[in-house]
């Protein structure tokens, strides 16, 4: 508790004694007074204050005012146990109110520690500890063991395992070495690292990360904006009708007494706090608990969309993907398949061409074999002299121009067909293979709404067909160039009419990304054309992070409309009972101040959310 | 210029919302956001003279809550 809140908790034991006191006191009328008036003063007297002053300066219609009136009201009418009730009340729900906005005001910064504090710089052979601020590029830094990297940069000394959960929500540690990059905000829980700055701290991940989230509650949600005109008109139409309520009835009907009371009522309930505070906190909670997880949103408006999202677009490579080659097959009846790739790895090895490292990359051996008069025909293959005999890799038109009769036929991804002194005798299938999980992902979205999947891709027809059966997308669309893929997407937003999500890697497809209803970027740590363009980023390029951000969107969204419904169904029940007789004043400030906590304990329930 | 200050000391939600729409309606600033939440104020004005917008925004806030405090 801060200072002010544990004052109040003070002043508010003291008023509990006193009320508690009074009502031994019912019959000696005087003594009660006694009890009773010290006791407002105490629980009251900061309120009265404030709306004092706010008076002097103009500003009339604040809550301080309302609860001024409605406990003057009621020492008015004579119910003098009422009025210091409410007031301890309010008191009492805005010393829960606070504390409880700071509870998830703290839980939320707490996610966000990734800034880091200091540097250690190489200078001269000294380490010096400075303001990472002024690192410069090409700096040398240290990172020793549990300290953060404090910018983007590359290891130039040592290795370790890195601890990237602040950035992505994964605990699994990442292994870096000599040349790799290191991205800032990760936690080094192995050995000293040596560092070379590459990016300045203002445009190193963290720096670009915080400033998102931070920036993130300026794009406000369509309910956001409605809530805040609402409160607008909300106020001065009930303070409206409570003084019709305490002068026009009574002049009809009489029962003055009971009129105003009613009218005290309405203006208790009159305050629009509990639904300014619970729809934006809801959003902040669930805008916080996804960069916990490694899901950047960049505002509520966002959250919004993605929970009503229907169709979702995916880009093939690098998304649905690992986007680089892997050998899925060695064909052969001659050779084993060691033999094979033997063969091929000796010959693809001066190539630097994808297919060539995938091949290379699956050779485990030695290259202790003769190469010569390496021959590279563009966009075919190779020729070359292995051990003296002549060798042929490369795609079927090569090996028919040289004559050489394939006698088996594969389909599936690229084939690298091997022809031995002008004879076939194998094959190496080279595929970009599908990451872990996707169809179970892809189903899961499925349940959560997404039920129009749509798959487009760059890749030749019958690879991107086949790759979008298995997944069993709804539609698919090959052989695209980047830009055809902007046309395709609009297409589908002209033809659907739906809400549609684009989920892309973001280094190519930046323009997509951004022409979506709501474009979604995976792999995004260290890529700053992907978090620029995104609207939702994901640090990592795992693909459950989708049905968690759409899980997310569509709960953080019931809990707004939770809190709509309710904090707006209490007041109205309260204000229709009063009218009808049925309410009293202490309901009324349950539904003003008690409303807004209960607003606020739900919307930290988002915090909890499993992954 | 785009400048983002901390703000302290703002009771309730919705006095952070009257703030903001007394900012905005000071002479040269484009947009405004008071967040309650994260306690930041941010601005987007055309205004040279700062020193002097400051005292408007914080004179427009004190109007409100005499016990706000902005960390310009």
């Amino acid at each position: 508790m801060t200072k002010k809140q544990k004052s109040s908790f003070y002043k508010i034991v003291i008023c509990g004694i006193l009320l508690t006191g009074s009502f031994f006191l019912d019959r000696l009328f005087f003594l009660r007074l006694a009890v009773l008036i010290p006791a407002y003063f105490v629980i009251g007297f900061d309120v009265l204050k404030k709306s004092f002053r706010n008076i002097c300066k103009g500003q009339i219609f604040d809550e301080n005012f309302l609860m001024v009136i409605a406990t003057f009201g009621a020492f008015v009418i004579g119910e003098y146990n009422e009025a210091v009730f409410v007031m301890l009340f309010y008191r009492v729900g805005e010393l829960f109110e606070g504390i409880a906005v700071g509870k998830s005001r703290k839980s939320i910064s707490d996610l966000m520690k990734i800034c880091p504090e200091y540097a250690n710089v190489e200078c001269n052979g000294e380490i010096r500890t400075v303001d990472p601020e002024s690192l410069v590029l090409g700096d040398i830094i240290v990172v020793k063991s549990g300290e953060k990297i404090p910018v983007d940069g590359i290891v130039i000394e040592g290795e370790s395992n890195l601890d990237t959960a602040n950035l992505t929500g994964e605990s699994v540690p990442r292994f870096v070495t000599v040349g790799d990059s290191v991205i800032s905000g990760c936690i080094n829980n192995g050995g000293v690292l040596r560092i070379k700055v590459e990016k300045e701290f203002a445009n190193s991940t963290v720096s670009k990360i915080l400033e998102m989230v931070e920036n993130a509650s300026a794009k406000k949600s369509a309910s956001e904006n409605f809530i805040t005109k609402f409160a607008r008109f909300y106020t001065p139409i009930v303070v409206f009708v409570a003084v019709f309520l305490a002068i026009v009835p009574s002049l009809f009907m009489g029962n003055r007494q009971e009129w105003l009371e009613r009218a005290l009522i309405f203006l208790v309930v009159s305050c629009p706090c509990a639904l300014v505070i619970s729809v934006p906190l809801s959003f902040f909670c669930g805008i916080g608990k996804a960069s916990k997880s490694g899901v950047l949103i960049k505002g509520s408006n966002y959250i919004e969309v993605l929970s009503k999202c229907d169709t979702m677009v995916f880009d093939k490579t690098g998304t649905l993907t690992k986007g680089f080659f892997e050998v899925s097959d060695v064909v052969s009846e001659e050779y084993s398949k060691e033999e094979l790739l033997r063969i091929v790895a000796h010959g693809e090895k001066f190539s630097n061409h994808p297919v060539a490292a995938s091949v290379c990359r699956a050779y485990k051996g030695e290259y202790d074999a003769e190469v010569c008069d390496v021959r590279e025909i563009a966009g075919k293959g190779i020729k070359f002299l292995y051990d003296g005999v002549e060798c042929i890799i490369g795609n079927s038109a090569l090996l028919a121009e040289n004559g050489v009769h394939i006698s088996v036929e594969i389909y599936d991804g690229t084939v690298l067909y091997v022809a031995r002194e002008n004879q076939y005798v194998g094959c190496v299938v080279v595929e970009d293979s599908i990451k872990e999980n996707i169809e179970f992902e892809l189903k899961a979205l499925r349940k959560f709404g997404i039920t129009t999947q749509i798959m487009l891709s760059g890749d030749n027809r019958t690879v991107a067909e086949r790759v979008g059966k298995k997944l069993g997308f709804d539609e698919v669309k090959g052989e695209l160039l980047p830009s055809d893929k902007m046309s395709a997407l609009e297409n589908i937003l002209e033809k659907t009419r739906k809400t549609v999500a684009y989920v892309g890697d973001g280094v190519n497809d930046a323009p997509v990304l951004r022409r979506a209803d709501v474009g979604i970027a995976m792999g995004a740590m260290g890529s700053d054309a992907a978090i620029e363009a995104a609207d939702i980023v994901l640090m990592d390029d795992r693909i459950e992070k989708i049905p968690f951000a759409v899980g997310l969107a569509k709960k953080t969204m019931g809990i707004v409309k939770q809190n709509i419904v309710f904090a707006l169904g209490i007041k109205f029940a309260v204000m229709l009972f009063s009218l009808l007789g049925f309410s009293n004043m202490w309901l009324a400030v349950f539904a003003d101040v008690g409303v807004a906590v209960v607003a606020i304990l739900n919307a930290m329930r988002l915090l909890k959310t499993k992954q | 210029m785009i400048g983002k200050y901390s703000i302290e000391n703002v009771d309730c939600a919705n006095c952070a919302a009257k703030m903001e729409e007394g900012i905005k309606k000071l002479e040269g600033v484009n947009d405004a956001r008071v967040n309650f939440l994260t306690q930041k104020l941010i601005i987007d004005t055309d205004r040279d003279d700062l020193k002097e917008l400051q005292k408007e925004i914080l004179k427009v806030c004190r109007k409100i809550d005499d016990e706000v405090e902005i960390n310009f």
